[in-house]
């Protein structure tokens, strides 16, 4: 049994590497490949020709492409991502701090959405076409399918500007306490928990009604076991497994999203910094914040399928073909 | 029958259907009456005989229909729709002021009885900017899911009727893009060759030809596996012939409901980009562009340079989403 485990982490493994090496060669393709030349892009139509010769080789980017590709993608295996066209300094010194902001932001998000988004799926699934899951079915699809600032720019006329609860921007004031700092990151964080509400709450309501309409459900009601008690202990748990990956896979999602959010709310985190990479058309620093995302996406999902094998025991037996 | 995964990012974990059964197509958490019979049957293989089949086929087609237009979310999301439609065609002949070119001594007035919706800071009436800006997004985001549809069902067509490389190839590629939001996709595509809206329908249409190929090809490989594909080899037609004569009419279900849902991630997306500042550009009235001029002004008490485009956005997408969902509780099943 440990063994197919292991043999599917390995394959699972191997598949996710495939498909990073396979991400890194568009995000390549897109950012050096079709912008055409860097050295005009940065300079400007004015600069004169032996000017953007001279920025184009200090770059790199007049080598052929197989070679270019090659020196990016061994700096970044060896944790060196690159120049910022932008700030003539290394990408990552950029990158780290702003990756940890979007983490302190994503956390909030996730504590808040979690345990809300599960409850409103249980609540609808068992009241299944009646009207708290009608309520419950259609905000959420709402929700989940409204762009960011839409949500985000109601919720600040609404709370920041009329009521007044929460600040308008996401950063604290420098050396500001914990709960102060979390309190500013409310408002943006809440938006990002009315977009993925929507979807956990989907999947832990059709997870439920799945359970709910299974035989050993209703073995367990005909028997004579309390509601309460079949729910516990026989709906839950069956309900809440795929929600779990779920939960886990929406972490790439989340840091994607938070390109707007970020920029909604001035905050600076990854999301801000790939928006004024576009700006600026800093490609380094734009390929960088991409390929970040796409890692944390594909590590994200890889723990969601590992832990869904290892807590399911039926897709444990399976795993081995 | 695994289909339009809600929000692109969700590469399906295994077991992990992101539509289980009970999801989107249990009529009742959509307000819809439970299917009357007979249970459409266009997808999972239509089999029986040529002859009826083409009656009860029809016969389907107008139960669904019905069905349909009995629903409440559907007629909603059409009367919105067809609301934001004729905006974008007629909306340049009766609005009040003209959207582009404002009177630049009456900037950031209120709402009144002259200016329903206030106007912004450059003195454009905010209304006749809101009715306008359907314009271009319902086309852009149109073209982008034609696009992605047509490409995305012959690739899907190609990778499961013919498996082997295509199908690997196309397969892992999928995978890769899909790794990253769409939203991100294409703000990488758009900025590396700049926007436009040639630009936008090109990058959102082929990313959505990826999503959708990958649904397509589930269904294909079901069909493919049913006795009238068998008979259809027999009989020697060709690889095209089976594929878009035999298989396509077959699959028209999971793809109907998907170019709907595609559409609404495209107004999603695009109106993201314009957010973003690269999507469609000013001057060109559109909501996402205008709200990304008008939001830092919110502070300052100018709430409907922002709040009317973002709620025309909701409603755009909010319709688009009751459709989707109403036809998808309809057809699948």
């Amino acid at each position: 049994m440990g063994d197919q485990v292991t043999g599917y982490v390995l394959k699972r493994l191997g598949l996710a590497l495939l498909t990073l090496v396979l991400l890194s060669m568009i995000i390549f393709f897109a950012g050096q490949v079709l912008p055409g030349n860097p050295g005009r892009a940065i300079l400007g139509p004015f600069a004169s020709q032996h000017a953007v010769t001279a920025l184009d080789n200090s770059l790199g980017v007049n080598r052929s492409l197989p070679a270019q590709y090659w020196s990016w993608v061994s700096g970044i295996v060896q944790g060196n991502l690159g120049t910022s066209y932008q700030f003539r300094a290394p990408v990552s010194s950029f990158l780290w701090p702003a990756l940890g902001r979007s983490l302190r932001l994503a956390v909030v998000a996730f504590v808040l959405v979690v345990p809300l988004s599960i409850v409103g799926g249980v609540v609808a699934a068992l009241s299944r076409g009646r009207a708290p899951d009608r309520v419950i079915s259609v905000a959420g699809l709402s929700l989940s399918s409204m762009p960011e600032f839409v949500s985000g720019v109601v919720l600040i006329v609404v709370f920041a500007i009329e009521l007044k609860w929460l600040p308008v921007t996401a950063s604290a004031p420098a050396g500001s306490s914990l709960p102060t700092q979390i309190r500013y990151l409310l408002l943006p964080a809440i938006v990002l928990v009315l977009v993925l509400f929507g979807y956990i709450m989907r999947m832990a309501r059709a997870g439920t009604i799945e359970a709910l309409d299974s035989d050993y459900v209703r073995t367990a009601t005909l028997k004579g076991l309390p509601r309460s008690v079949v729910i516990r202990r026989h709906v839950l748990r069956n309900s809440l497994l795929p929600t779990i990956t779920v939960i886990a896979t929406q972490t790439g999602y989340l840091i994607g999203g938070l390109v707007v959010v970020e920029t909604l709310f001035n905050y600076p985190g990854l999301g801000r910094l790939i928006f004024t990479a576009i700006t600026d058309k800093d490609f380094p620093m734009l390929e960088a914040g991409v390929l970040t995302i796409g890692i944390v996406y594909l590590v994200a999902t890889l723990v969601a399928d590992i832990l869904y094998t290892l807590l399911n025991p039926r897709l444990r037996l399976q795993a081995a073909d | 029958m695994a289909h339009a995964a809600p929000r692109d990012y969700l590469a399906a974990a295994p077991g992990v259907s992101p539509d289980s059964p009970a999801l989107l197509s249990d009529p009742a958490a959509i307000g819809l009456p439970p299917p009357a019979s007979p249970p459409p049957s266009t997808d999972g293989g239509a089999g029986g005989a040529a002859g009826a089949l083409d009656v009860s086929s029809r016969r389907i087609r107008r139960e669904q229909m019905r069905l349909l237009l009995r629903s409440a979310p559907f007629i909603v999301g059409m009367v919105l729709l067809l609301w934001w439609v004729v905006c974008a065609i007629f909306g340049r002949l009766f609005v009040p002021y003209n959207p582009v070119n404002g009177s630049l001594l009456q900037f950031n007035l209120a709402p009144s009885g002259t200016h329903w919706f206030g106007t912004d800071s450059l003195g454009r009436d905010v209304l006749s900017r809101v009715i306008v800006g359907s314009r271009e997004i319902l086309i852009v985001s149109v073209l982008a899911t034609v696009l992605g549809t047509a490409l995305g069902t012959a690739l899907g067509l190609v990778m499961g009727y013919f498996r082997g490389i295509v199908d690997n190839v196309v397969g892992r590629l999928v995978d890769a893009v899909l790794s990253l939001p769409v939203v991100i996709v294409a703000l990488l595509f758009v900025a590396a060759v700049g926007p436009s809206a040639r630009t936008l329908i090109l990058v959102i249409g082929f990313v959505f030809a990826l999503i959708i190929a990958r649904t397509v090809r589930t269904a294909v490989l079901q069909e493919r596996e049913l006795d009238y594909i068998a008979a259809a080899r027999l009989r020697d037609e060709s690889g095209a012939h089976i594929m878009f004569v035999e298989i396509l009419p077959n699959i028209s279900a999971p793809i109907l409901v998907e170019f709907t849902v595609r559409l609404g991630y495209a107004i999603f997306a695009i109106a993201t980009l314009s957010f973003l500042g690269i999507g469609i550009q000013p001057p060109t009235p559109d909501w996402g562009a205008d709200i990304a001029a008008s939001y830092q002004y919110l502070a300052a008490g100018y709430w409907w340079e922002t709040l009317f485009p973002a709620l025309a956005i909701a409603s755009l997408v909010v319709a688009v989403n009751l459709i989707a969902d109403s036809i998808e509780a309809v057809v699948i099943r």
